[in-house]
């Protein structure tokens, strides 16, 4: 479960100070499906990236299972990373010279595990997103959609309690998108994890339990019962 | 579970950092072969200019020991004085000479202390062999034995005194011929050890050595190129200042400079007698009993037989080579040098600069694995992996350009001269041993022969990690700063 508790963060570009976020008060439940919505540079990045361990917050705390994340030294933020959290990126994020087998392995890389463990733990993850057949291909060799599959798989590998994606369906056709989001959400009913989810896609946010809207950093929530889905 | 473990796996046997490392290597062909044969034209010019350095100190040695033997660690000569380095002369009286027809026919020889050296009683012998860290000692007696032979028409005047005429050169009045012919000698002592002094650079080709029953004897050891040129051969007789000597042994010079330090050797004793200088030496050779000692040794030879005296060392004998060999050792030692600095900094840079710049282009990538949970160790041991295998190879290809080189010189062998010193400046100055009178004035050729040794291939591995490490180190400490939120948001 996450609580963050006035929240804020400031970036320093140049001589101006930019208020990324102000005063962000948010409770999250353990297999909670949030969308955050908002404008471009409203800070919807910025919080995804302080839920994921991946910055501090300037001011606030951010807890995560009741330990501040904001507190944390770098070593500990990576290995909250390494254990609990899991990214999926709007570009896929993959590396390019690995095949697909081998990028969802890189995610099991820092936890010491044997290679053979390894390798089955990510042909399992493969086959749990329908790429069992694709193991040996390169990135280059997958349409975007397989590629965020892969994306999907390397975030699952690890069994974390949270799995964070940012604009996921941002660089897909609308088919590939309906795909995509379905399989998330077999993924969180499954596995009951916390899913949040970043996107400027209407259609993408009206699938989540909670929608989130952030402007200029505030944060404000939309009732559900507004939300007509389909 | 934990980072420390899982690092140390990665960098040994982790099939994951392999994986990663020979991909991203192969992925970036171009850049890991421009790294790679930047450090590998330093490697191999690192690798030629130590063995060409090699190969010049062991030309200079061999140079060296043709004229002192290989034994000898310090000579000890005595400075010569005016009357001692004069010029020689042949002086004829008005008879002298004979007649046949209109043609008179003159003779002449000498035999003295070869040119540019002084005698010293040989008492010196005893007393450096007594001093303390010296191991043997051993007084010879450098001889020049000189024959001049003319003709001129019989004017009835003498064309005496004549100076050092050149050979078959004519004078006004008439046809006339000279001739000079010069011998070196060396008087050793045969009751001593050879070990040390300038037969100990030498083999036994025919005959026997001399010994110490043949002290005081008219016998000789000849060099082996004399003996052909001479035509003489054992049980032939030469003759030493009207004197006849039985040639009993033929020597032949080990060292690559291919002549000995002298044409003939004869025992000290018959020497001394033959050129009046009895109980006189014209040099020692100094055998130490270590190399740490020569120092020692040579302070204290120097404080015990005073200043008319000089002590020199190989070292200092060194810096007497003369001609294209101490050309090639002052261009390895000064310009093969620097240029091997200057080329592996410029490999190194440019090692550095291509992976900064690869971390760089890399940003996503690292934010990337950051995201998931790579700790900066891990990552900089990717980094630093990758450039220390481009320097390996580079490293390989260098040690294999360099050992091709060298072969290609020796196969060619290109031949260098040595002299080892001038008649008149002889180590330590005016007053060399004997044999330096010799090689002054003939220069020996020595084919060049470059070695490879272990330690110059261990150098050549190391500077090849060593870049790597560089380069690695720079690109590591680049992506240690890169921020994952930071590193991501960069790309957005």
């Amino acid at each position: 479960m996450y609580q963050l508790t006035n929240i804020g963060k400031t970036y320093k570009q140049g001589s101006r100070i930019v208020t990324a976020l102000k005063d962000v008060d948010l409770t999250i439940e353990d297999g909670d499906h949030v969308a955050i919505q908002g404008q471009t540079g409203g800070g919807k990045s910025t919080l995804l990236q302080l839920l994921g361990a991946l910055d501090r917050p300037s001011t606030g705390s951010i807890l995560l299972d009741g330990k501040d994340l904001a507190r944390m030294r770098d070593a500990e933020l990576g290995r909250v990373r390494a254990t609990r959290i899991g990214f999926v990126f709007q570009g896929f994020n993959l590396i390019p010279t690995l095949t697909a087998q081998e990028n969802v392995e890189t995610a099991l890389a820092p936890l010491g595990i044997a290679a053979t463990d390894r390798r089955r733990r990510a042909a399992e993850a493969l086959a749990a997103v329908g790429l069992d057949t694709r193991a040996s291909h390169l990135p280059s060799e997958l349409s975007g959609g397989q590629q965020q599959r892969v994306a999907i798989a390397r975030a699952l590998v690890k069994d974390p309690s949270v799995l964070l994606a940012d604009e996921p369906t941002g660089a897909l056709d609308e088919d590939t998108r309906n795909d995509i989001i379905e399989l998330l959400e077999r993924i969180r009913d499954e596995r009951g994890i916390t899913l949040v989810v970043v996107t400027h896609d209407s259609w993408v946010a009206r699938r989540a339990k909670r929608r989130l809207q952030l402007r200029a950093g505030v944060l404000t929530e939309r009732p559900v019962a507004t939300v007509p889905v389909g | 579970m934990s980072d420390r473990i899982a690092i140390g796996r990665a960098a040994t046997v982790d099939p994951m950092f392999r994986t990663y490392l020979t991909r991203e290597l192969k992925n970036r062909r171009r850049q890991t072969l421009i790294v790679a044969v930047g450090m590998a034209l330093a490697i191999a010019l690192v690798i030629v200019v130590n063995s060409v350095a090699g190969g010049v100190k062991a030309a200079q040695a061999s140079a060296l020991a043709s004229v002192y033997g290989v034994g000898t660690d310090i000579t000890v000569t005595k400075a010569a004085t005016t009357s001692s380095s004069g010029t020689q002369q042949f002086t004829f009286g008005a008879g002298a000479g004979s007649t046949t027809g209109g043609t008179r026919t003159f003779n002449s020889a000498q035999l003295r202390t070869a040119r540019g050296v002084t005698t010293f009683a040989a008492t010196a012998v005893t007393k450096i062999a007594s001093t303390s860290g010296v191991q043997a000692a051993t007084g010879v007696l450098g001889l020049e034995s000189t024959t001049f032979s003319g003709q001129t028409p019989n004017s009835g005047s003498s064309s005496a005194p004549q100076t050092r005429p050149t050979a078959g050169t004519g004078t006004s009045g008439g046809p006339s011929s000279f001739g000079i012919d010069s011998t070196t000698v060396l008087g050793y002592d045969v009751a001593a050890s050879t070990a040390v002094g300038p037969l100990s650079s030498t083999a036994l080709t025919s005959g026997r050595m001399l010994t110490a029953a043949d002290a005081g004897k008219d016998v000789a050891v000849l060099d082996s190129d004399y003996a052909t040129s001479a035509s003489k051969k054992v049980g032939s007789t030469v003759t030493i200042d009207a004197k006849t000597f039985s040639v009993v042994g033929i020597v032949k010079s080990t060292s690559a400079s291919g002549a000995s330090a002298s044409n003939l050797y004869i025992p000290l004793d018959t020497a001394q007698k033959l050129s009046g200088d009895t109980g006189k030496v014209t040099s020692v050779f100094v055998q130490a009993t270590s190399a740490a000692q020569i120092g020692a040794v040579q302070t204290a030879l120097e404080k015990s037989l005073g200043s008319p005296m000089t002590v020199n060392t190989q070292a200092s004998l060194a810096s007497t080579v003369t001609g294209s060999v101490s050309t090639a050792a002052s261009l390895a030692q000064s310009l093969g040098l620097w240029l091997s600095v200057l080329v592996l900094a410029a490999a190194f840079l440019l090692a550095v600069l291509f992976t900064v710049s690869g971390v760089t282009r890399r940003t996503r990538e690292f934010g990337t694995l950051k995201a998931i949970g790579w700790t900066n160790r891990r990552v900089v041991g990717q980094v630093a992996g990758e450039s220390v295998v481009q320097g390996l190879l580079g490293g390989a290809i260098g040690v294999a350009l360099g050992l091709a080189a060298i072969a290609v010189v020796n196969v060619i062998h290109p031949t260098l001269t040595a002299s080892a010193a001038t008649a008149t400046a002889g180590p330590g100055g005016p007053g060399g041993p004997a044999g330096v009178a010799r090689a002054a004035t003939s220069a020996a050729s020595i084919a060049l022969s470059l070695p490879v040794t272990a330690s110059v291939l261990g150098l050549a591995v190391a500077l090849a990690i060593l870049g790597g490490l560089v380069a690695g180190a720079f690109g590591g400490w680049r992506a240690t700063r890169l921020r994952p939120a930071a590193a991501l948001r960069s790309v957005a």
